[in-house]
């Protein structure tokens, strides 16, 4: 049984310019095409993909943080057996911050710069938990403590420019699991921080989530990240999922040509010298739309006519729970060719 | 390939995609100017800012030769006794009334808007030379002169700071005292309002400029000085000055009628301006309030006008905008 | 804070110095100096040259100016060439009227302005949106004196519902305590005489509130509209606080920083307004006398009057750099 169970997520905004001046065009964008996923008690899932694939707005359509202005979300999201997509405003109120929590990528701009550290703590535990005063204060102190922020009662008066990009980080942390969330959602959330405070605050996410047993959505650009955190891994690409795996057989069996991009665009130090690096051409504004076939196509070192006929479905070419949507995905036999094709 | 031409055609597509990618994404400098120009056209705000502004100047060039009457005669002077509170409003042959000295009232607007635009016009230039030429150079002192740059820059800043502190109309009436009373003085008067606005504006956006990745990069690279800030940092600061200019022309034309309103407008009657038109006829505001609402409503939609499209401009300017 | 004041106070000093410098040069360059302005235009060469000594004007620059530097920290301002009187007199006798008419303007400017910015923001697009934003560029165009004849050409002149003139009605005797009308009948008990004060205040501080109350509600829209979209806000949402508590603690906070610098910097504009409003409405202040000493061309009361403002505004910028400094932790930091 499943804690969140997504299912054919959609989320379109309307074109802007609306308002007076810019005067954009005003065509509809689909942010977010169909993604479904699962997400177990104590599961780490990750969503990865580059800028714009529609990861973030995923999270936030999961939190309800979409604007309601100009923003169409469709499909289901159960969470515990209730829809959070059709959910009224005030229930999901009653959910954030309790039951679901979520960690933003850039801690400096996700703080408010002119409320102490305590303050921002102590609201969320006088929301859900009913603390106050002194009690919400030891609270709030013992928070800081546990997600390693040192001399917690002295933090506790600071603003948000006086901590570290890690500490700051680690408050975030802190605000997020005060209420013993059931899923936790994380977006980017090392993105901002130096290499060695990543590992530390990867670290410190394991940590909690193996702890409560938290079920944790990792949203992340960064593959390293998800192959230290994830059991279950969605691979995005302009809005819709492309691939879905366990972590390991993700690593090891990459299938959509996308996918087998990412994973071969890494570096490697046990590469032969002087193998050129492989990145994935072109940006991922160049595609084009689903309904005319397969978006990544334009950037697809394996692209043929069919891949123009339209949406391709998800399919188990290699193994199953292995789901792939590509119509010419990367199987064993065309291992040796498509290399001597991507180098020539 | 034996493909159907509508799947040949999305081939090309995608292969003409690709060739695209291959080109490096270079868009910025001139591209700035051409995309706030075409938000531009697409602005409501700006479209009637624009059209106000265009029939003010129209009217304002051809005014003279549009007016029914001289603007000065005092041809229906036998009708009008301010003392006695008799007046002439609107009627077949003045449409607009007459003035307190039996003038006709529609005459003299349209060829006052030609004055008040030359009164607006070159008051802002005023201010906007002198304040750009200030501003450079304490912009250019504090971005690449080093510690004694940095001083240069504190001391002008603390010139203009002082006069940034004056009540602008006060500021006026001062430089009105020293030079006379006259078209001109207003002029510089008002003129000289502005001057710490655009010194300060270009200062800023020249220092946000200057700490910028582009001219470490020029710095970097050994390219001199002077070179930097001409080339580099100049025309990138230039666009919230231009469009302070705009606004500024709307503060310039209500400054130059507040400043006629205490006196110390253009002295000599003959020479209708809208500014001076609303001070005179505002003694007779109780019995003959048209005669001030002509000129004040010309006042204000202008201002309008230069508002709207100022605001217009800053909008379409703004990179936080620019999609 | 305590550092806070006194160094902003330490910046003064050189702020006030050079304005000092700028009037004296001013003065200096007056047409014919100031002999010609107490002898008048027709005076002979040697009356002016008598009078240049009596004044210590054959002295040396410096030592003129060391002369006036001390004379104002006496407050000595001169005497006003229109009445006779003492120009710091003149200014003590009229300064009530003139203040409690700013505050009036200024609070109606604030009271009205940053609820109505904020609303317009939060409900951009809509119709009190429009309204806000198209009413304050109006607020913006309209010349503050023709705004002012207005007001009273329709409500006092035409519909009599407020007095068209001064600070009290003629028939009325109030007591004089602090020289702030309204504030005065409520100390001595004098009801009726604050009620008609308030009266004759509702016109003048309504025009003069006009430019202000347009930058507040500017100022406030655009700054909220940007806080809106902070990522704090967002992560307040996400923590599911009360909006009541996103809005006060975690919008208007962040929103109302640059207003109340804002505030401050109207000072300038507000006393240049007031001098237009107060002799559309005879008020009796400091903004009347000066229209009056612009026509008399009264230059002891218009040089006293310019160092008393830039004093205001300075002192007046501070206290809101102090508030700032309360509300904003990283400006006290340094």
């Amino acid at each position: 049984m499943s804690l969140l169970s997504v299912d054919a997520l959609s989320v379109t905004f309307a074109g802007h310019g609306t308002g007076r001046g810019a005067g954009r065009a005003g065509r509809a964008t689909k942010a977010v095409d169909g993604v479904s996923f699962d997400v177990a008690e104590g599961q780490v899932v990750g969503l990865v993909g580059e800028s714009g694939c529609g990861k973030s707005v995923t999270a936030l359509a999961l939190m309800g943080l979409l604007p309601r202005k100009g923003v169409s979300v469709g499909g289901r999201a159960e969470f515990d057996g209730a829809d959070l997509l059709s959910m009224g405003e005030k229930k999901i109120r009653d959910l954030r911050g309790s039951q679901l929590a979520m960690i933003f990528q850039d801690p400096l701009s996700s703080l408010n710069p002119v409320v102490p550290i305590g303050v921002q703590v102590t609201e969320i535990l006088t929301r859900h938990r009913g603390l106050k005063g002194e009690a919400a204060r030891k609270e709030a102190a013992s928070l800081l403590d546990r997600v390693g922020i040192p001399d917690p009662d002295r933090r506790l008066k600071e603003y948000p420019h006086q901590l570290s990009g890690g500490m700051r980080q680690r408050a975030l942390i802190a605000m997020a699991v005060a209420c013993a969330p059931r899923l936790l959602i994380a977006d980017e959330p090392t993105t901002a921080l130096d290499v060695t405070i990543q590992a530390q605050i990867l670290e410190l996410l394991k940590e909690l989530v193996d702890q409560e047993g938290t079920a944790l959505l990792m949203i992340t650009h960064d593959l390293g990240v998800v192959a230290g955190l994830c059991d279950q891994v969605n691979v995005l690409y302009a809005g819709r999922a492309v691939e879905t795996a366990g972590r390991r057989e993700l690593f090891a069996h990459p299938t959509h040509p996308y996918a087998h991009g990412l994973l071969g665009s890494i570096p490697r130090l046990d590469a032969p010298r002087g193998e050129p690096l492989r990145p994935i051409r072109g940006s991922i504004n160049d595609k084009i739309a689903w309904a005319d076939g397969c978006a990544f196509a334009p950037r697809c070192d394996f692209y043929t006519l069919q891949c123009l006929t339209g949406t391709p479905e998800l399919t188990e070419p290699r193994a199953p729970g292995h789901q792939v949507r590509c119509v010419n995905p990367v199987l064993p036999a065309d291992r040796s060719a498509d290399a001597a094709e991507v180098s020539s | 390939m034996n493909a159907t031409p509508g799947l040949q055609k999305k081939a090309d597509k995608i292969d003409r995609l690709a060739q695209l990618m291959e080109r490096t994404e270079t868009t910025s400098g001139a591209g700035l100017w051409r995309e706030a120009f075409r938000r531009l056209r697409t602005s409501k705000t700006a479209i009637i800012g624009g059209v106000v502004i265009g029939v003010f100047v129209l009217v304002a060039i051809v005014g003279p030769w549009l007016a029914p009457y001289s603007p000065t005669a005092q041809d229906w002077r036998g009708e009008v006794f301010p003392n006695q509170g008799r007046f002439v409003g609107p009627r077949g042959e003045n449409w607009f009334g007459l003035d307190h000295l039996g003038r006709d009232e529609f005459s003299r607007m349209l060829v006052g808007a030609r004055q008040t635009l030359l009164v607006g016009v070159v008051s802002m230039l005023i201010g906007l030379v002198a304040g750009a030429v200030i501003g450079a150079v304490s912009g250019a002192a504090a971005t690449l002169g080093g510690e004694p740059g940095k001083r240069l820059d504190t001391v002008i800043m603390r010139v203009t700071d002082i006069i940034l502190a004056l009540p602008s109309l006060l500021l006026a009436v001062s430089v009105a005292a020293v030079l006379g009373q006259s078209l001109t003085t207003v002029m510089i008067a008002v003129g000289v309002v502005q001057v710490p606005v655009f010194a300060r504006l270009l200062r800023g956006s020249m220092l946000a400029q200057g700490s910028s990745d582009y001219v470490l990069a020029a710095k970097a690279v050994g390219i001199r000085k002077r070179r930097i800030v001409l080339t580099q940092i100049m025309p990138n600061s230039l666009s919230p000055v231009i469009v302070q200019a705009t606004l500024s022309l709307a503060t310039a034309i209500i400054e130059a009628a507040a400043l006629s309103y205490l006196g110390l407008g253009n002295p000599d009657p003959a020479i209708p301006e809208w500014g001076v038109m609303l001070s005179q006829a505002q003694r007779f505001f109780d019995n003959a309030p048209m005669m001030s609402v002509y000129p004040a409503v010309g006042i204000i939609v202008t201002a309008l006008g230069f508002t709207l499209l100022g605001e217009a401009m800053r909008e379409a300017l703004d990179p936080k905008l620019r999609g | 804070m305590l550092r806070l004041v006194a160094r902003r106070l330490l910046q003064l000093i050189p702020t006030l110095l050079g304005l000092s410098v700028l009037l004296f040069l001013w003065l200096n360059r007056l047409p014919g100096g100031p002999a010609s302005a107490i002898l008048g235009e027709r005076a002979t060469e040697a009356e002016v040259a008598r009078i240049n000594r009596a004044l210590g004007l054959d002295e040396p620059v410096w030592v003129q100016y060391g002369r006036f530097i001390k004379r104002i920290f006496q407050l000595d301002l001169g005497t006003s060439t229109q009445t006779g009187q003492p120009v710091w007199e003149e200014f003590t006798l009229r300064f009530p009227a003139t203040v409690e008419l700013s505050v009036a303007a200024i609070a109606i400017a604030i009271v009205v302005g940053v609820p109505l910015g904020y609303f317009a923001a939060r409900r951009r697009g809509s119709w009190l949106d429009v309204t806000a934003v198209s009413g304050s560029l109006l607020g913006i165009c309209i010349p503050v004196f023709f705004l002012a004849l207005l007001l009273k050409g329709l409500f006092a002149v035409n519909l009599g519902i407020f007095p068209s003139f001064g600070r009290l009605s003629t028939g009325i005797d109030a007591t004089k305590v602090t020289g702030f009308a309204v504030l005065d009948g409520l100390l001595t008990g004098e009801f009726d005489a604050s009620w008609d004060a308030v009266m004759h205040l509702v016109l003048p501080a309504v025009a003069l509130a006009s430019i202000p109350l347009a930058v507040i509600v500017r100022m406030t829209r655009a700054s909220v509209l940007e806080v809106l979209g902070e990522d704090y806000v967002r992560t307040a949402e996400s923590k599911g606080l009360d909006k009541r508590v996103v809005r006060a603690r975690h919008v208007l906070r962040n929103a109302l920083l640059p207003v109340i610098t804002a505030v401050g910097l109207l000072t300038g504009s507000l006393l240049s307004g007031a001098v237009l409003t107060e002799s559309v409405f005879s008020f009796g202040g400091i903004g009347q006398f000066i229209r009056t000493s612009i026509d008399a061309r009264d230059y002891p009361v218009l040089v006293g009057f310019i160092l008393f403002i830039a004093l205001v505004y300075v002192l007046i910028n501070l206290l809101v750099d102090v508030a700032y400094s309360l509300i904003d932790p990283r400006v006290r930091v340094h």
